[in-house]
């Protein structure tokens, strides 16, 4: 038999006869893990999303009993910065753009029955799930949570009398050191299905680029992560067992911990952003009937993004205490990224130049991401100048750009995928009128929250203080953050919409039709939902290109990549 | 909308960082408004009509993908523009710091800055340093020098009508230079997160006029003048 007859044997009939246990729990189901990873990130957005509200709280109205969460205060404080910023990370971004869409795309978009590994897949899935509950338990440690901010900068994370967290910190530090073993198999088994499993005809030239964006985000990962385990593991040798790698009275250096630290942190913002940037290139092309505008221009910008991402690292640290010669090489580097990036975006726009745009919801939030990531783009120019950074570093003008950068990606390409995929996801079609009440209120709570920010960064607020009306330079604006914060309110309540449509549409949708977009990648000729195993018995090939709209001559406006598909109906 | 939010400014090199800050908004503003009113005009002009098919252009052809190419130059062009007039204004800052007569050794710790004069032997560690708590007094219109040290964690020397910041860390002493041009008391917090009391540890900056100044330093100094008597 050869592998293909002999994956199509196993496929069929398995789901039926598999109990709640091996659907559920123990699924190796691609799809299924893929909804496991949806379902945890939407949860541990809801615990990031509440430590906001405390948090936001307390910055417009300091030292005021915060309703349904109780007294702040400054020790708290320190404890909500830094685990909001863990959780939003690694805890609802990474699992919804990688675990959730690369897991639901990648076989369904190549052609294949599964993940090359699917029980690593799910014991990808479980190690994120144990990680995560690691960081819910170290709430509840004698000492509480993690204070030192998500960056966890030594000495300060490196000694239990400077903070006053014990084991709070240490489980904080073993959660990443979980998480990051998770992504590390996810990257693999990413990698290995990618290079190996694409159907016949499916060469990298005709890759969807939101495959490309997942591949090139897991090669990033595996890349970056390893220093940073290294240090995780450093820092908790100097917390339990009296190494000072990062001590300087035992002989350490905390700079280096900066280093290591950001030497995967910048390339993490591109593991985040890059799976967002995918699926919004998906929906470009769908929604304005065009193919998307420079396919392998778009291509090697993100393999440059992604290499030039391994050596920006240092904008974080130009007033450290780096020497300060290496700066102007840093700064060049990070400004360069710049190209890039307005590659992509006037790619994105030059798709839509002679197009035929429908405003479907994911087309809603496609644009909203081009816009917002525009913002944040652009805002992040200042912080690449190292001198203009001298001012600005450790303000809220930071905060409002990196907000912008990464909920744009999250929240914005995020919903753009997630509004374009749940029919094929949950077989049935996403209700609409919440779903503009969702969208239209995001936007315009989204910004109310972050864009004053700039303002009062600007005027010389800085982060992760308790109580701004305890600085003569930010008192007088403080209205700022009240505004914020009420925006804030608005913003989480919006998010309250999408789950109740979400939840909703489950049973109440209307059912979906087997390609709801007229879209012509793979997955889209398959039912909806798929069955196990994808494809029933006819494995797919493939015939052209991922984005072949509005073709002249070819009689209707799209034409499938899949073999002997172009003369099925449209919405069958 | 940003330029305004800005606090005074009262250092030499300021107006430098001011300036760079001021280059990169105007040359982001010109990209925002034509990225965005590109967007809004293809949103409008292309929207979904009966009857009108979309182009079928992909971008494949030099003589298309000259449209991305082109703007694409021109942010290059930009960025080196931006690079280049940086890093005079960085070196400025950072790097070359002019003599000065001043030298005094800011320490920074849980939950304060403390202030060190050398006095009048100009060295640190001697029987006549004076010490303050979350004071800097400094002769207004004229370069002073800086160390600066952390007895504990990292934190964040920030002084924002100066325009100037830098992290201090333990194990380490960190030289900068500061000026002030105009007499008067400035805010000086710490800019990063450096425990419990992070928020509200801040100290001032006071910069004194000339005569001013003579008279602070004396008043500082006159028991050590008594006892040499």
């Amino acid at each position: 038999m050869s592998p293909a007859t002999l994956a199509a044997a196993r496929a069929p009939e398995h789901r039926a006869a598999a109990g709640f246990f091996r659907t559920y729990l123990y699924a190796t189901d691609h799809k299924m893990i893929a909804k496991q990873y949806l379902l945890l990130g939407l949860v541990m957005a809801l615990v990031g999303g509440f430590l906001s509200y405390a948090m936001r709280w307390q910055l417009a109205w300091p030292d005021t009993e915060v309703p349904g969460f109780g007294f702040v205060g400054p020790e708290t404080f320190n404890v909500l910065v830094t685990n909001h910023g863990t959780i939003m990370v690694f805890f609802v971004a990474m699992p919804i753009l990688l675990g959730s869409f690369g897991n639901f795309l990648i076989p369904l978009m190549i052609g294949a029955r599964d993940m090359a590994f699917p029980r690593l897949n799910a014991l990808s899935f479980w190690l994120l799930a144990l990680g995560s509950a690691v960081v819910v338990a170290s709430f509840f440690v004698p000492g509480g949570a993690a204070s030192a901010g998500w960056t966890g900068y030594p000495p300060l994370s490196a000694k239990t009398e400077y903070t006053g967290v014990d084991w709070g910190l240490n489980l904080w530090l073993l959660a990443h050191a979980i998480e990051f073993a998770a992504f590390l198999l996810g990257g693999v088994n990413f990698l290995t299905t990618v290079v190996t499993l694409r159907a016949p005809g499916l060469t990298v030239g005709r890759l969807p680029l939101v495959i490309w964006q997942q591949a090139t985000a897991a090669i990033l990962f595996l890349l970056s992560v390893g220093p940073l385990i290294a240090g995780a593991i450093m820092l908790l040798m100097d917390r339990l067992a009296g190494t000072g790698f990062f001590l300087p009275e035992r002989g350490g250096e905390p700079l280096l911990w900066q280093h290591l630290f950001w030497f995967f942190g910048h390339p993490e913002v591109y593991v985040v952003l890059l799976p967002a940037l995918g699926a919004v290139l998906e929906v470009f092309p769908v929604f304005s009937r065009k193919p998307i505008f420079g396919y392998r221009l778009i291509v090697w910008a993100t393999l440059v993004a992604g290499a030039l991402s391994f050596v920006v690292w240092a904008h974080h640290m130009f007033v450290s205490g780096m020497d300060p010669r290496l700066a102007m090489p840093f700064s060049i580097t990070t400004i360069l990224i710049s190209v890039p990036f307005a590659l992509a975006v006037f790619a994105m726009l030059a798709s839509l130049y002679r197009g035929s745009i429908a405003f479907e919801l994911p087309m809603l939030w496609g644009l909203g991401f081009l816009a917002m990531f525009t913002v944040g783009g652009l805002t992040g120019i200042f912080l690449g100048s190292a001198p203009a950074d001298i001012y600005l570093n450790g303000t809220y003008f930071v905060v409002a750009h990196f907000h912008y950068t990464l909920i744009s990606a999250v929240i914005f390409g995020g919903y753009a995928g997630i509004y374009y995929w749940f029919p094929k996801m949950f077989g049935r079609m996403l209700g609409t009128r919440l779903g503009h009440v969702h969208f239209w209120s995001t936007l315009v709570f989204f910004n109310l929250v972050f864009f004053p920010l700039h303002w009062i960064g600007i005027a010389g607020m800085v982060r992760r203080i308790a109580n701004p009306l305890q600085y003569d330079l930010v008192a007088p604006h403080q209205w700022i953050n009240v505004v914020s914060t009420v925006a804030l309110f608005g913003l989480i309540l919006s998010q309250l919409v999408f789950l109740l449509n979400f939840g909703l549409s489950q049973w109440r949708g209307r059912a979906a039709p087997g390609n709801p977009w007229e879209a012509a990648t793979l997955e889209w000729t398959t039912p909806s939902p798929p069955p196990h195993g994808n494809w029933g018995d006819a494995m797919p090939s493939v015939e052209r290109g991922p984005y072949e709209y509005s073709v002249p001559g070819a009689g209707r406006d799209w034409l499938p990549q899949r073999v002997g598909a172009a003369g099925a109906g449209g919405r069958s | 909308m940003f330029l305004s939010w800005l606090p005074e400014n009262v250092s030499s090199f300021g107006r430098d960082i001011d300036g760079i800050i001021a280059l990169v908004y105007y040359i982001t503003l010109a990209w925002f408004v034509v990225t965005m009113g590109t967007l809004v005009v293809f949103v409008v002009r292309y929207r979904r009509r009966p009857g009108r098919p979309a182009g079928y252009i992909k971008g494949d052809r030099w003589r298309e993908a000259a449209w991305v190419l082109v703007p694409l130059a021109l942010v290059l062009v930009l960025d080196f523009w931006i690079d280049f007039k940086g890093a005079r204004v960085w070196a400025k800052v950072k790097i070359e710091a002019p003599q000065s007569d001043v030298v005094i050794r800011v320490t920074g710790k849980q939950f304060n800055w403390v202030i060190t004069y050398p006095g009048p032997d100009g060295r640190f560690d001697t029987a006549d340093d004076r010490t303050l708590l979350d004071e800097l007094h400094i002769p207004a219109g004229r370069p002073v020098r800086l160390t600066l040290e952390s007895k504990d964690v990292i934190h964040s020397f920030f002084l924002p009508n100066l325009r100037l910041k830098q992290d201090v860390l333990p194990g380490r002493s960190i030289p900068a230079w500061l000026d002030a041009m105009t007499p008067g008391q400035y805010e000086l917090p710490c800019a990063y997160l450096c425990g419990l009391g992070h928020s509200g540890m801040k100290g001032a900056l006071v910069a004194h006029a000339p005569a001013d100044w003579d008279r602070w330093v004396a008043e500082q100094w006159a028991a050590d003048r008594t006892a040499r008597r």
